[in-house]
């Protein structure tokens, strides 16, 4: 009795950074993943997200008796290129089982998932973590235990009640559109040894894996549309001892909170284990709004989901040929890629990194491969193309805009025919359909002024019209050359470069630059 | 077998001659159908073999059978022969109860594969036949709405749990019928009510519509009074099916040709040690004996095969089936159609779930579900299920060396023939050891048959032999079939079931 009143008995957290110095974490990652596929798992229905409750279901998504499941040959082949993705041994034979439970978002009160054979086992994944204090980063190889195929349920509203949980509500209604989607679910083996890297790693292998399944094309991994959903298993244990007991703190839905769920979790274990008291292995809800996860399911409340083989079903059998047809599809790991470009590049971890949220990575590696200075290409597509982009509310990579225009504004900057300002006007026409650059050049006739006298001849007007601002620079006051330069380029319509013009004028006028 | 001229009694003419006589004007499809609802109207009361009559679908689809026919266009194969449907198949728009409670004004939006393929051929369902509720059973006394009799002693059992299906085609209420047999649940009936019946091969007929009882040993299939007749009908349903993942890609075998052959000259045909003897009443072993003396004397080799594991297929299929029937019928919880039980602003889901399920099941549904649960659960799985399927599998092996030593194999359908209603409604064991010869084929997924070989002396009631065919080698089984058919026809000058009492 003495030792479970310890146990329930309201401890404090201890801060992260003390919890470390006692105890060591220990990490186990369950990430579902929806897929992209056109069709369910078992049946025709539509998958698109946000229809109307109920439009997107037929007799064998409802589960009418008498209907059978048929596996989407799609879905296979998505979690067979994922798990070749994450380095994992495909089997070559396996089954579906069915997990038996009863609750109304499942319309056969079971789930067709996999058990004890998945169809992906064995694999790891590398992920680089940022060290702390902008320290520079380390990899850290996680393994994955397996990856399997399972559908989804359908999606409860709880009305009334104050919870908006079941207990409590007037009444729920259900959305089976969502029921039968198929889902992924990968499984890492036990992370150990990250000692206070523990949060980082999460999100890291998080962020990794959904850059993954978006290389693939396999899913959109938007965890605000519930596409991507982790589970996070914490135990601590004391340096050598044994591992502790652990919770699972289910449905950590952004990259943020994965770190803060594991962060939480790690201070209240800590402070419950200084307390004297025992973890209970339960299952946790994390709250994003106050950042600290609370318990749900005990160990002892847990299901008996009585798995057994899907006798609707034949076994899964993919031939060890396809299976390597498909390993040809699977594109270098997002994080080795970026590794390999920002060396190759010569730039650093924030550069690629603003690179990958700005979405332009892909555009800027194929202008480099296309023979655009890696300079230029990032210059232009993380900034002007970019804003661009925004501007008119589309993706970079929808702009018609080729590498091919890239290198060639390129070269009439070099060759001093455009300067920046220009080039902006040149991808302006570009973009609104005038042609190639140098049609685009040809036909706003944006060429810089490089005509000596013509300028000096602007200057003269510009210090004739602020007689103020020529006295001022004459007097010494060189910082206010831009005035009269600002005037030339407005002059020239900005065809002038502005470098020459500072120069001329300063020449003009015998002062020396500041 | 001669045909009878048409202008006989409707009622008691074969599918075959039906079809041919609709086909070629002699009879309207409207007429026939009509004949088989007035029958129905005569004696159903007393037999109980529908659950619901069809009556004015029926009689529209005669009539769009009968314009087609008129008009020239082509007519599919059975085209206007009335059938009777075992309520556990999906039909739109018609009630389809299962025999249980739980179900009850349930009406299908969309049609199994069996009944599409009925409707594609033509065939006019007449309506739902009685069975057990969820096919648990070997009596249909276990059916939510009251047991079927069976045509030849109305205080006895038609077999289960397809004894709506045999007794409508025993009873002359249709000529045609589609049984489901997980355990034996058209042959046992086909036994006990002189009637043919077939399990084809597991994957041979779509299970798409066929509210499952246990997935992996669930199969429809034909009920006839005749062994050509159940051949015309297994033609119609049989085929490959997309929508059902166990369907079987390969041509159905050529059973209409097996069963006009019908000859056994050269057959190996095996006698299964295992299937014989102690728990078999007397008269079932002369009858069955005589069968064997047919065989022989129609050219037949008979040799004796030995299936050692047999002895473990009751233990086996009372593991397999509650455990896949206990997840099958999870879905019936009141929550999107049929039967919804204790309801009120005070219920909670899972409040309505239990009530529903207490009100909606039979003692019988909920003992098996309640041993599924039990068999499946953590701890017991590989004690219980797992040796289960152990043993289906060497079962299977039992079989493939059987066949390697017969062509067929053959047994008495069942150790009795029909008990009377009531008599092993307490004793849950003795009614299940009613299937002892007939699971083993479920287990091992291939094909049987049960045709009528004469009377027990014993009770002048019914007795069936039992013919098994490899998988995919249904065929066989119509070739066999047909030959003692057609001997026994020759001896006795009639089919067995004009011996029937009148009702
Ligand atoms: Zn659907």
């Amino acid at each position: 009795m003495s030792a479970s009143t310890a146990s329930t008995k309201p401890t404090s957290p201890v801060p992260f950074d003390e919890a470390l110095t006692r105890y060591e974490p220990v990490l186990g990652l369950e990430v579902h993943v929806e897929l992209g596929t056109e069709s369910k798992m078992f049946c025709a229905c539509p998958t698109a997200f946000g229809a109307e409750p109920n439009t997107q279901v037929c007799p064998v998504c409802l589960a009418l008796p008498g209907t059978l499941p048929v596996i989407n040959s799609i879905a296979v082949e998505s979690i067979i290129r994922m798990g070749l993705a994450l380095n994992c041994t495909i089997v070559e034979w396996c089954r579906m089982a069915r997990k038996n439970y009863f609750y109304p978002d499942m319309p056969k009160n079971y789930q067709i998932s996999q058990y004890d054979e998945p169809i992906c086992v064995d694999g790891y994944l590398d992920v680089v973590v940022p060290l702390p204090d902008g320290e520079g980063t380390t990899t850290v190889r996680v393994g994955i235990e397996r990856v399997h195929l399972e559908e989804d349920t359908g999606k409860l509203t709880h009305a009334g009640g104050a919870t908006g949980r079941i207990h409590g509500a007037d009444y729920s209604l259900v959305d089976y559109n969502r029921a039968g989607i198929p889902l992924v679910e990968i499984v890492t083996k036990p992370i150990t040894d990250t000692g206070a890297l523990a949060p980082a790693v999460a999100k890291a292998y998080v962020a990794e894996l959904r850059d993954i399944m978006r290389g693939l094309g396999v899913s959109d991994v938007k965890m605000e549309e519930g596409s991507l959903r982790c589970d996070a298993n914490v135990s601590l244990n004391r340096p050598g001892d044994e591992w502790g007991t652990r919770t699972e703190t289910k449905n950590v839905n952004s990259l943020r909170s994965v770190e803060r769920a594991v962060r939480s979790e790690i201070e209240r274990q800590a402070g419950v284990l200084d307390a004297g008291g025992r973890i209970t292995q339960e299952t946790r809800h994390f709250h994003e709004d106050t950042g600290v996860t609370t318990p749900g399911r005990s160990k002892e409340q847990a299901e008996d989901y009585r798995y057994f083989p899907e006798p609707d079903l034949v076994p899964i059998a993919p031939d060890a040929a396809w299976v390597e047809q498909l390993r040809a599809t699977i594109p270098e790991q997002p994080s080795i890629r970026r590794a390999r470009l920002a060396q190759d590049w010569g730039i650093g971890a924030f550069e690629m990194e603003s690179l990958v949220n700005a979405g332009v990575l892909q555009l800027v590696e194929t202008s480099v491969e296309e023979g655009v200075e890696p300079d230029a290409a990032r210059k232009w597509w993380a900034g002007e193309l970019l804003r661009v982009a925004n501007e008119r509310g589309v993706e970079p990579q929808d702009l018609p805009v080729a590498p091919g225009d890239i290198k060639r504004v390129e070269e009439l900057i070099a060759a001093g025919t455009i300067n920046d300002k220009l080039a902006r006007s040149v991808f302006d026409g570009i973009i609104s359909g005038e042609g190639d650059a140098d049609a685009v050049v040809a036909a706003r006739g944006l060429t810089v002024v490089s005509d000596d006298s013509a300028l000096l001849a602007a200057i003269e007007q510009a210090l004739v019209d602020q007689p103020d601002v020529a006295e001022k620079i004459r007097g010494g006051k060189v910082a206010a050359a831009g005035a009269i330069v600002g005037a030339v380029m407005k002059a020239t319509r900005g065809q002038a470069d502005a470098g020459k013009v500072r120069t001329l004028l300063l020449d003009h006028l015998g002062v020396a630059e500041g | 077998m001669p045909t009878s001229p048409i202008d006989a009694d409707l009622i008691r003419q074969s599918a075959t001659v039906l079809a041919a006589a609709i086909a070629a004007g002699e009879v309207s499809s409207r007429e026939v159908v009509q004949a088989h609802l007035d029958r129905i109207g005569e004696v159903d009361e007393a037999v109980h073999a529908f659950l619901h009559v069809t009556a004015h679908e029926a009689l529209e689809t005669a009539d769009t059978v009968d314009a087609k026919r008129a008009a020239g266009d082509p007519l599919g194969p059975l085209a206007g022969v009335p059938l009777a449907l075992k309520d556990v198949l999906a039909m739109r728009g018609v009630p389809t109860t299962c025999g249980s409670r739980i179900l009850e004004g349930w009406r299908p939006p969309y049609d199994a594969t069996v009944v599409e393929r009925l409707r594609d051929a033509d065939v006019v369902i007449l309506g739902k036949t009685n069975m057990d509720e969820f096919a648990m059973g070997s009596s249909t006394e276990h059916s939510a709405f009251g047991p079927t009799r069976n045509p030849w002693d109305l205080e006895r059992i038609p077999g289960g749990s397809g004894g709506g299906s045999a007794a409508a085609v025993a009873a002359f209420e249709a000529p045609l019928a589609v049984g489901t047999d997980t355990g034996g649940s058209i042959r046992q009936p086909a036994a006990v009510t002189g009637t043919v019946g077939v399990k084809p091969t597991y994957g041979g007929v779509s299970r798409y519509g066929l509210v499952a009882l246990a997935s992996s040993l669930d199969q429809a299939g034909p009920c006839a009074r005749t062994v050509l007749d159940a051949a015309h009908l297994h033609a119609v349903i049989a085929g490959h099916d997309p929508r059902d993942s166990t369907s079987i890609d390969a041509a159905v075998p050529d059973v209409i040709a097996a069963a006009q052959r019908g000859d056994v000259r050269g057959m190996r045909v095996g006698l299964v040690r295992q299937l014989d003897g102690e728990g078999y009443a007397p008269g079932v072993r002369q009858r069955f004996a005589e069968a064997v003396e047919i065989l022989t004397h129609l050219g037949a080799e008979i040799v004796e095969v030995d299936c050692p594991h047999f002895e473990y297929a009751l233990g086996a299929y009372y593991l397999i089936l509650p455990s896949e029937a206990s997840s099958n019928l999870a879905r019936f919880d009141g929550m999107r159609y049929g039967l919804r039980a204790g309801d009120g602003s005070d219920a909670s889901v899972e409040s309505v779930m239990s009530a529903t399920r207490e009100a909606g099941f039979g003692a019988e549904v909920k003992r098996r579900i309640m041993l599924g649960t039990y068999a499946l659960s953590s701890g017991y799985y590989d004690a219980y299920y797992g040796q289960a399927q152990k043993v289906r599998t060497l079962i299977r092996r039992d079989f493939d060396a059987a066949f390697d030593k017969a062509d067929v194999l053959i047994s008495p359908t069942a150790p009795t023939t029909a008990f009377r209603l009531g008599e092993k409604l307490d004793d849950p064991l003795a009614m299940y050891l009613n299937d002892i010869a007939t699971i083993p084929v479920n287990l091992a997924g291939n094909a049987a048959m049960s045709l009528p070989i004469g009377l027990s002396p014993d009770d002048g009631l019914p007795v069936g032999l039992q013919i098994m065919a490899p998988a995919m080698a249904d065929d066989r089984l119509y070739r066999a079939g047909a030959a003692v058919e057609g001997a026994l026809y020759d001896r006795w000058g009639h089919l067995l079931i004009e011996e029937a009492p009148a009702l």
